[in-house]
């Protein structure tokens, strides 16, 4: 089975404090530290395990900049056979239809049977897997925390619905699939394995190379626009103590004690 | 102004709390205009959750198809797709069914999308403007849509506040106009979450953790001063992913609802599908190194430490009020 699996490069907000900018246009990038988006990564780990047990091969995509390369190369390190980096200077400014429509155009060069995404990335919007399927004609499902390649092009897959429980259905190839964390366990990647893919050419595709116009992507085409950043309003909050650490934990121990807290 | 319809979540007959919170989020946009409610499935609940929610919507339109007994995105989508006008706003609510509807929706109507709307900050006939958020909360953002040819916006379950229903609206049965439905998902079955070894659900003080935790062998330090307070350990998502935690431990939308006295949330940060689990009158204690964590607007209390420290600490004293070798009061 041919697999396409849609990455992205995001900030690391498990390891570093995200600021904002001082207008309140972005956040501060300067000093952030970028990673795989994590569900993007079991996406690509479930595709690595479909493709051991079926054959084939895992392509991994991404549309950015130069710099997003270090997350194909990553997931290639992982496994993945092809890197391909979709970037144009018209698709500054996507929206999220524009960035499904970008990835539509590169889809719809290659033959792939199943195409993954991971469920979200950081503006959580969630939304790029399911426009891309709607885009091609393909059934799409999100939420997915299992796959089953059964016979006569078939998936059985499971969604997570509410309370944990598991939503199983039947889904025809070609799909797409928006991938939930914990499906699988991801592979380590060490830094030699990353080395060990440096010098693989990642192909790089502009609007021309996709047929694209700035009808379809980028900022003129985007119905739908952020217009800035700024912190939430500051509710009641919580009573932040301070104080020493024994301190703190021997006040804690009295409301403890004061709410039933010590069972 | 463009007419605004919402998508009426139901299960067994009864319509999601979010049916009335669409209407409030519909009337914010368009105080003019009552909204429309879809209602789409089949058999006779049907009517019963027509009727339930007719008090907050202007007109109910009822699709009855066979093909739609159990919730398919892909069919609702192609059924809305020949109903909806052009350059309507559809509303849907942000969970798994909205998750699969709303994106592909957009793009058969070509309206504008926005996912997981907190507020309304401005709407007028060309433009809807959303206060969303990005980066697991910690901002929040606006997010303007074109409305030349309609939008779909993805609304958070919980954030806007139901109006009381007036007189009902009126049912209008649209199963006729929809067509034949045709789908290349076919749903199976619905598998129950598994119980697992402690129900937390029914546990009065939780230790919960999130990835503050960092690895495995630090679950034990939550352990230990759960066993002190004669408590248990719950988790949030990474915890549960990363398989440190069972499932059934897991605190959230897609785990449990718990409705604790006392929640100790320990190195969580607080996202919204993790507070959407935590019920009824819980003190939330958060203990976070990083003090722009989320979870600090939703908690009672607040400390900014490393929980790999502070637990351990916590926990001495705990043991040291309980008395050497008392070990919980649990029975």
């Amino acid at each position: 089975m041919e697999i396409l699996v849609c990455v992205k490069r995001v900030p690391d907000t498990s390891e570093n404090e995200i600021r904002l900018n001082a207008d309140g246009t972005d956040i501060e990038r300067d000093d952030v530290v970028y990673s795989v988006n994590e569900c993007d990564n079991y996406a690509v780990e479930e595709a690595l395990q479909i493709a051991e047990r079926t054959g084939g091969s895992v392509t991994v995509v991404t549309v950015g900049g130069e710099d997003d390369e270090e997350v194909l190369r990553r997931e290639m390190a992982m496994g993945a056979k092809n890197g391909v980096l979709l970037s144009d200077a018209a698709f500054a400014g996507s929206d999220a239809a524009g960035v499904a429509a970008i990835l539509k155009a590169f889809v719809a060069q290659g033959k792939y049977d199943l195409i993954l995404t991971g469920v979200q990335a950081e503006a959580g919007g969630a939304q790029v897997g399911g426009m891309l399927a709607a885009m091609l004609d393909y059934p799409f499902a999100s939420l997915v925390t299992s796959i089953e390649v059964l016979d006569g092009a078939k998936l059985k897959i499971a969604r997570e619905v509410e309370g944990g429980d598991r939503e199983l259905s039947e889904i025809e190839l070609p799909c797409v699939i928006s991938i939930q964390t914990g499906i699988n366990e991801p592979r380590y990647v060490g830094m030699r394995g990353v080395r060990q893919v440096a010098s693989i050419p990642i192909p790089t595709f502009g609007a021309a190379q996709l047929g694209l116009s700035t009808a379809v992507v980028g900022a003129a085409a985007a119905k739908t626009v952020r217009l800035d950043y700024f912190l939430p309003p500051q509710g009641k909050g919580a009573e932040m103590w301070k104080g020493g650490r024994e301190e703190l934990a021997d006040r804690l121990l009295e409301v403890l004690k004061a709410k039933g807290g010590l069972n | 102004m463009a007419r605004v319809f919402a998508y009426i979540v139901h299960k067994s007959g009864i319509a999601d709390d979010t049916a009335a919170e669409l209407a409030a989020a519909a009337r914010l946009i368009e105080p003019a205009q009552p909204p429309v409610a879809i209602v789409a499935g089949a058999g006779p609940e049907l009517d019963a959750v027509c009727a339930s929610v007719a008090g907050f919507y202007g007109e109910i339109w009822k699709i009855a198809d066979a093909a739609l007994s159990h919730p398919n995105a892909e069919l609702v989508r192609q059924a809305l797709a020949k109903l909806v006008p052009r350059g309507s706003i559809v509303l849907v609510p942000h969970q798994h069914f909205g998750i699969d509807l709303a994106p592909g929706l957009a793009i058969k109507l070509n309206a504008a999308c926005a996912a997981d709307a907190i507020a309304v900050a401005a709407a007028d006939a060309r433009a809807l403007t959303v206060v969303r958020q990005e980066f697991g909360g910690q901002f929040h953002t606006h997010v303007r849509c074109d409305l030349s040819c309609g939008a779909v916006i993805t609304v958070r379950p919980g954030a806007f506040k139901p109006v009381p229903a007036s007189a009902p609206g009126t049912v209008v049965d649209r199963s006729a106009d929809v067509g034949a439905l045709t789908a290349k998902r076919r749903y199976l079955e619905t598998i129950v979450a598994a119980a697992g070894d402690v129900d937390i659900t029914r546990e009065p003080v939780l230790v919960s953790v999130g990835r503050g935790i960092q690895e495995k062998d630090n679950i034990a330090l939550a352990e230990e001063l759960a066993e002190a307070l004669g408590a248990v350990v719950s988790c949030s998502r990474p915890v549960a992913d990363a398989k440190w935690l069972d499932k059934s431990r897991q605190v959230g939308t897609s785990g449990k609802t718990v409705k604790p006295k006392v929640y100790l949330a320990c190195g969580i940060s607080g996202s919204f599908q993790h507070l959407a689990g935590i019920k009824g009158n819980a003190c939330l204690i958060a203990i976070n190194k990083n003090p722009n964590a989320p979870i600090f607007q939703a908690a009672e209390i607040g400390i900014v430490d490393d929980i790999l420290e502070f637990l351990p600490v916590l926990a001495a004293k705990v043991t040291e009020l309980r008395g050497v070798g008392a070990k919980g009061g649990r029975p």
